[in-house]
């Protein structure tokens, strides 16, 4: 399944090459042209067939990168220190596993047993530089191999937890290979427009991938895959759970980088009603993504945000159903094709 | 122009949903202007003409206001709600909230572990819009909300909702009106969505393509009780910027705008804000970047249903623009 060989790849902001790869390998015999650009965004085309009355030109982005750690120090001692790379709750990474490096060298964040934290320290949340890596290796073995600037990614394995149901699946980086596999999916029809496959670099770090990307590519319009926020728990208040699992994929109507053009939220909403394919809007004004850059790019790209729910992202582990991710396809490549015949407004 | 004030403050126009206001404007402009057009984001662009000589000028005022977004419509039908764009939560409550299609609603906050002492965060506030339960609810999620306030004219002094920025709106649109000829390309750029980042102004400004900008925006007051020191009041003209906390103005534009003010007779006062920015900050930054200053309305209140401005300042700021726009620019 790509979606495990994506997630099992390692591609943390700034490091997404062994992603690309498997991206290049999968869109073989679906893409007219490729080209990979001076920040390392993979920028597929897929030549239109004409007709149509809709728009000429359209991106549809997912952002190859994820969070992960880099190592900015090692002691003397063989620990490895390290920063985090994009929004990572720093309660998330005790006693996690790690891969370091295109090595992949194996370590694990170390915790101190409950049988000597003090009373005070039980309350307390750790800083990220109050931590270290263990590789288990002699300190010059680190020091040999290991240098301040490596990558350091989770070590999570894909594994399906339910076969039937919601056909649930865990793994590393759903946001956002999730949108990728989608997108490697779309890029498998042909419409009326040119369609340009932005897999793009370095968004957990403030979207700079898809910034020079929508300039290049300057499409009539524009849509973000992501894999998104999904916080359905049980809570003691009534309030929402962001978006739920299993209930559709997750439209935006606004987020703190964007408000979506309605008129592309419309036709979404359109398509899922004609076909029968459940969707939910996500709760407006939480987090951010690619199209808030893409939006606001030149004269400006009237964009739109889909998503898969995620339980638990921006750790190293997280949860989504593959319903959910099916039904995105078939939406997402459904409202593609309606586009093909303009926007109402 | 307090009816053109009064039906500008009064539309409904949360960032993002700019149409009612954007709609009010173009009917104002069409027949002025030589050129109407609306870009992709919803940016109102209304051109006009120069005889000849002159620059590319870009005047820019924002369409939207603040207001809420609706994130949960609970069980009973009570909604909760984020903000969209700088709301104080010290503001909100027993305030009134109106939706797009004319619902109302009044905003309350959670009782349990709050005193009537305790400055609640937006997410312990909810809107009411007396519906019984989330089915019958008239408001879904994603609906927006600005507001609910009327117009007053208390004389010398405005009050109302949004005049952040509805009164840079109806200054542009007066200066349409009373402009004449011109040697320059005016463009006049109503913008959507300022308060949650410039983003409008920033695709105006790069299609645009000026070589001179002025944004049109309120600023705050230093005029009242126990207020932050700032040297700007009502009453005392317009304000023009030498900085905020996104840009600085350009000297060259600051200093023709306080030579214009004072060659024609008309009161000026100079601004240093410490908060905040507007338009003019996306506008100078924009491709190779372009010599841009600020008008300013001192104006009380700002972000709060309350907004109050003096309409002397109003009226000369539109005296001041004309003055500017009137003649040959060298800076």
């Amino acid at each position: 399944m790509l979606i495990q060989e994506l997630v099992e790849a390692d591609g943390v902001s700034g490091h997404e090459g062994a992603v690309r790869e498997v991206l290049i390998k999968a869109i073989e015999g679906c893409a007219d042209e490729y080209r990979v650009d001076a920040l390392g965004n993979l920028i597929v085309v897929k030549r239109g067939h004409g007709g149509g009355t809709g728009p000429k030109s359209v991106m549809v982005s997912a952002h190859m990168d994820e969070v992960g750690l880099m190592v900015t120090y090692v002691e003397r001692d063989g620990t490895i220190r390290f920063s985090p790379v994009g929004g990572i709750d720093s309660r998330v990474v005790l006693a996690k596993r790690v891969r370091i490096g295109d090595e992949r060298i194996p370590g694990v964040i170390g915790v101190k047993p409950i049988h000597l934290l003090e009373q005070a320290e039980r309350g307390r949340v750790l800083r990220f530089d109050q931590m270290g890596i263990d590789t288990g290796m002699a300190p010059d073995e680190v020091a040999r191999r290991v240098t301040p600037g490596t990558y350091v990614a989770f070590d999570t394995a894909f594994q399906a937890l339910d076969e039937g149901g919601l056909r649930t699946v865990k793994g590393k980086a759903f946001d956002d290979r999730a949108g990728c596999a989608v997108l490697v999916e779309l890029l498998k029809d042909r419409y009326a427009f040119d369609l340009y496959a932005a897999f793009t670099v370095q968004e957990e770090v403030g979207l700079r991938g898809a910034r020079v990307a929508a300039y290049a590519v300057a499409p009539e319009v524009a849509f973000a895959l992501e894999g998104t926020v999904c916080d359905d728990s049980p809570k003691e208040k009534d309030v929402s759970p962001t978006t739920r699992l299993g209930a559709g994929p997750a439209l935006t109507i606004m987020d703190r980088s964007v408000v979506c053009d309605r008129r592309l939220v419309r036709l979404i909403v359109k398509e899922a009603e004609a076909a029968g394919i459940p969707y939910q809007f996500k709760q407006p004004g939480i987090g951010g993504t690619d199209a808030g850059a893409i939006h606001i790019q030149k004269e400006g790209i009237p964009s739109a945000v889909m998503a898969v729910p995620c339980r638990y992202i921006h750790s190293p582990v997280s949860v989504m159903s593959l319903n959910d991710f099916d039904h995105a396809v078939r939406l997402m490549r459904g409202a593609l094709h309606r586009l093909e015949g303009g926007l109402e407004a | 122009m307090k009816e053109l004030i009064k039906a500008l403050v009064e539309a409904f126009g949360p960032s993002g949903s700019e149409d009612r206001v954007r709609e009010l404007i173009a009917e104002q402009v069409r027949g002025l202007a030589t050129k109407v057009e609306v870009d992709a984001l919803g940016n109102l662009i209304a051109t006009v003409q120069g005889k000849g000589g002159g620059r590319r000028i870009m005047l820019a005022a924002h369409m939207d206001e603040i207001g809420v977004v609706i994130s949960h419509v609970d069980e009973k039908g009570f909604l909760r709600f984020q903000p969209l764009g700088g709301v104080q939560a010290r503001t909100l409550v027993g305030g009134r909230v109106r939706f797009a299609n004319g619902v109302r609603g009044a905003i309350g906050a959670e009782q349990k572990g709050l005193s009537p002492s305790d400055m609640p965060r937006i997410d312990e506030l909810f809107i009411d819009v007396g519906a019984s339960s989330r089915e019958t609810c008239p408001v879904q999620v994603g609906d927006v909300g600005c507001f609910d306030r009327e117009f007053v004219d208390l004389g010398d002094r405005l009050m109302a909702k949004a005049f952040d920025d509805r009164i840079g709106c109806a200054i542009l649109v007066q200066v349409l009106r009373e402009l004449g000829e011109t040697p320059h390309d005016v463009y006049l750029a109503f913008t959507v969505q300022e308060e949650l980042g410039l983003r409008g102004a920033q695709t105006a400004a790069f299609g645009l393509d000026a070589d001179l900008g002025i944004a049109v925006d309120v600023t705050l007051t230093g005029d009242t009780p126990e207020a932050h020191t700032m040297a700007v009041a009502l009453g005392k003209g317009p304000a023009i910027k030498v900085k905020d906390r996104g840009m600085l103005s350009h000297r060259g534009v600051r200093q023709w705008m306080v030579d214009t003010a004072r060659a024609a007779g008309v009161p000026y006062q100079l601004e240093v804000l410490e908060a905040g920015t507007t338009d003019g900050m996306a506008m100078q930054t924009t491709k190779a970047g372009l010599p841009v200053g600020v008008l300013s309305i001192a104006t009380r209140n700002v972000h709060t249903p309350s907004e109050m401005v003096d309409y002397q300042d109003v009226l000369n700021s539109v005296r001041l623009l004309v003055e500017l726009l009137r003649r040959p620019v060298e800076l």
